[in-house]
Formats: structure tokens, C-alpha cells, sequence
């Protein structure tokens, strides 16, 4: 099949276009910690953060930590009639598979392991190569798929059906809750922050382009240089 | 500023889904490139509605099987015990279990459904062009797009029941086939919010007011 032909970029990178409705408008010059909304519709364009890069870092790195903790030490246990039991976060997908419901167990797994591992890593991965002046093209390429893994990275959820099966559980055993809970209650919270000082914008800025050529001179607005 | 309400596709020009750049197409084509990051660009999403409405036909087939058939088997001494979705619901219905007994009700039950008659609305209101609350109708697609990843929740309830009661030969609980087809209807109405292009909400509302200036 051809290949498209590369659209030619404008002159003006502060013109954009609503995600949400499309209407043509000019970001504004907001200073970090400013959000600008689309007149129209009122979705968020562009949400600027103070330090944004070394703050969304700090935090990417303590989400790899607690990932880390989360999926290496029991989440829950329970005693009853002398009996223990205790299980990880995997070891719940890795029940589903052995009875039979590999499809779910697969789900499971991207979902509640896989999918925060490649959100933190595909973070880590960009924010350490923004440490350089311009970053190189295959950079967009793992970021692009920062959205993706965001979507289906369900540890808010998979924590709310812990709480319910924890309480049914709860009339026939004494359940113990294991250090990945803690952990795992802890990543809610760090990955949310980390994604709210997370500018992609500003990493965006400072891309090699596929088509160097088309890169437009100044290629910086002014307003980014300073940040 | 007095500018005239005119949308990107309007001007001719494309916004990339990834990185956000604008760009113009080549002259006569509909489809390109991101001059940045190489991405395939489109004015609006291929076959958007279309592609909606198979996943929301997929999601409501399975939605059948996923409410009347039980997710969970329960064997004791007794013998064996299989639940579905709403027996579920109502035995985690206690004086202090109440609260998550609705939780669940509304996550695996009447969101799943909500999700599909809203989509299926936001389709027909597209299909027929209408020009009337376009900012209601793409908060009603933002509301569907956060909230859809809860339904997911009976899912984990299941996965850590079964994970921790396997103390046989005194009590033991087992996935049963409904859990895949519940499974899927999370699966298949995430794809259709994907799937949705909310611009097209916009669209009809944006011609005409172009058309006045």
C-alpha cells in the first residue's frame, strides 16, 4: 500500500484545534499552573504544570517502587478452622487460567499488572530521555501509547472489588490484608498525581520531527523556551 | 474576540490524535501524515459510527448471557452452589454490607446497560445531524468514557474470591461461564467508547454556525 504523504505543518504551533468539538483557537500564554479550556466546549487544551518534567519523574519513580512492592509480597490472606491461605495480585489471575478462564485471566492481568507497569515505564522512559535538548523520534513512538495503557491501567477498580470480596469473605474467615494493599492503595494515589503534572505538550515541543524539513523556524514558541 | 466559530476540518486542516500538532493534508487528500510524529491522520475517525454501533450490538449479545448466567460456583460439604451477578448483589445485601452491595448493583448492573443506550443515543442524535445541546451530549460521551472502567469491578471481586477460597475439601469457589461473558461486555463497550469520535457530535452545530457568518 502507499504511504500518505506527510501533511505540511503551520507556521503557528500555538493554533490547535479542540479534541472534543474541533474549533480552530489560539492557546493562550498561560504561565505554569494555569489550565487553558476551549471556549466552546470548556475541555481542558492544555494544563501547564510548575516543574513539570522533574516533579511527573520524582513520582514515576516512586510508582515503579510501589508496583514493585505491590506484586512481590501477598495481598490478602485469610485463617479459618486452622487453615491460611494468602494470594498476589497474579497469583488471582494465575487461579482464573488453571480453571479454566484463560481470556479473563489475561484481562486481569494486563489490567492490574501489566498495563501500570507499561504507564510508569513508558513515563520513566520519555521523562529520562527529556533530560537531553531534543529528543529523538522513537520517543513519540512509546509515547503515543501512554493513552492506551492509562485506559486500561484499573488498579482504582481492581482495589474497590478487593473491598467487596474482602467483605464476603469476611463471614466465613478472618482475613488478613497483606502489604501489597497497602502498597497497591499507596499506586492509586502516586499514579493519579503522576499523571496530573505530566505535560506531554512540553515533551512534544522538543521531538526530533519525522519530517525534519517541515519543522517550522523559530521552532520553539517563546513561551516554552523559558519554562 | 469576535472570530468566527470555524472548526479545523472547516480550514482544511488535521489534528493529530497523538501529539495534538496541526497540519494540512497534500491538496485532494482526505488522509496524511503528522509532520511530527508520523502519525496517520484522518479528519475524523474511520467509520466511527459504525464501528460503534458493531461493538454496542457485540456488547448487548453478551449482555445476556453475562446477567443470567452464574460467574461463580461455590462447593462445600454441602454440595454446590452457582451465583450470578444479581445473587451477587443480594447476598452482600446485609446491615453493614449495604453500601458495597449497591456499589456493585450499579457497577456491573446498570452502568453496563447505561452505557449502551447512551452511546446508542449519542449515534442516533449524530446520524440525524442534530444541531440541539451538542455540549450536554459530549459531556454525557465524557461521563460514559470515565465511569465505563467500574463495571470492571465485578471482575476483581470474582478473581480474589476465587484466589483466596480454595480450602477444599471444606469450601472451595470456582469461575463459572458467565464471568467471560461479563468480562466481555466491559471489553466490547470500552472499545465503543474508543471507537466514538465525539467531534461528529459537534459537526451539524458547527456548519451552521459557519453558514451565518
Amino acid at each position: 500500500m502507499p504511504r500518505e504523504s506527510a501533511n505540511r505543518a503551520l507556521a503557528d504551533v500555538a493554533l490547535v484545534a479542540c479534541p472534543n468539538c474541533d474549533l480552530l483557537q489560539r492557546l493562550p500564554a498561560i504561565t505554569p499552573g494555569q489550565t487553558a479550556c476551549c471556549w466552546r466546549c470548556g475541555t481542558v487544551l492544555w494544563r501547564r504544570r510548575v516543574d513539570s518534567l522533574n516533579r511527573t519523574l520524582a513520582l514515576a519513580v516512586a510508582a515503579a517502587v510501589l508496583w514493585m512492592i505491590a506484586n512481590s509480597v501477598p495481598m490478602l490472606g485469610l485463617t479459618t478452622v486452622g487453615r491460611e491461605a494468602f494470594t498476589t495480585v497474579i497469583g488471582g489471575a494465575d487461579l482464573l487460567w488453571q480453571h479454566d478462564q484463560q481470556i479473563v485471566a489475561v484481562l486481569v492481568f494486563f489490567a492490574a499488572v501489566l498495563a501500570p507497569a507499561l504507564q510508569i515505564g513508558v513515563v520513566l522512559l520519555v521523562l529520562l530521555a527529556a533530560r537531553r535538548e531534543r529528543l529523538p523520534a522513537w520517543i513519540g513512538w512509546v509515547l503515543r501509547h501512554l493513552p492506551l495503557t492509562r485506559t486500561w491501567s484499573m488498579i482504582e477498580v481492581m482495589l474497590l472489588g478487593v473491598l467487596v470480596a474482602l467483605t464476603k469473605i469476611a463471614e466465613y474467615a478472618t482475613v488478613i490484608p497483606g502489604h501489597a494493599l497497602f502498597a497497591l492503595f499507596a499506586l492509586v494515589f502516586v499514579l493519579a498525581a503522576m499523571q496530573s503534572s505530566f505535560d506531554p505538550r512540553e515533551v512534544w515541543s522538543r521531538m526530533e520531527w519525522a519530517q525534519a524539513d517541515a519543522r517550522p523556524s523559530p521552532s520553539e514558541p517563546p513561551r516554552e523556551a523559558s519554562a | 474576540m469576535s472570530a468566527p466559530a470555524l472548526t479545523a476540518m472547516q480550514q482544511g486542516l488535521q489534528r493529530c490524535e497523538t501529539c495534538g500538532l496541526l497540519s494540512r493534508p497534500a491538496p485532494g487528500e482526505a488522509e496524511g501524515r503528522c509532520p511530527r510524529c508520523d502519525e496517520e491522520l484522518h479528519f475524523r475517525k474511520t467509520d466511527s459510527l459504525r464501528r460503534t454501533v458493531a461493538y454496542l450490538i457485540a456488547a448487548a449479545i453478551c449482555y445476556l448471557p453475562a446477567n443470567f448466567l452464574p460467574v461463580m460456583t461455590t462447593t462445600t460439604f454441602a454440595g454446590s452452589e452457582s451465583d450470578t451477578i444479581m445473587q451477587g448483589v443480594v447476598l452482600l445485601w446485609s446491615p453493614t454490607g449495604w453500601p458495597l452491595s449497591l456499589i456493585v448493583l450499579f457497577a456491573s448492573i446498570m452502568i453496563p446497560s447505561a452505557k449502551i443506550v447512551a452511546l446508542l443515543y449519542l449515534v442516533f442524535t449524530v446520524r440525524r445531524g442534530s444541531i440541539e445541546t451538542p455540549g450536554q451530549r459530549v459531556r454525557l460521551y465524557r461521563l460514559v468514557e470515565v465511569i465505563g472502567r467500574w463495571s470492571m469491578v465485578d471482575v476483581f471481586v470474582d478473581t480474589f474470591t476465587v484466589a483466596l477460597i480454595q480450602l477444599q475439601p471444606l469450601m472451595s469457589v470456582q469461575p463459572a461461564p458467565g464471568l467471560f461473558f461479563f468480562a466481555a461486555v466491559v471489553v466490547l463497550t470500552m472499545l465503543a467508547v474508543e471507537s466514538f469520535d465525539p467531534r461528529l457530535i459537534w459537526d451539524p452545530a458547527s456548519s451552521k454556525e459557519a453558514s451565518h457568518v
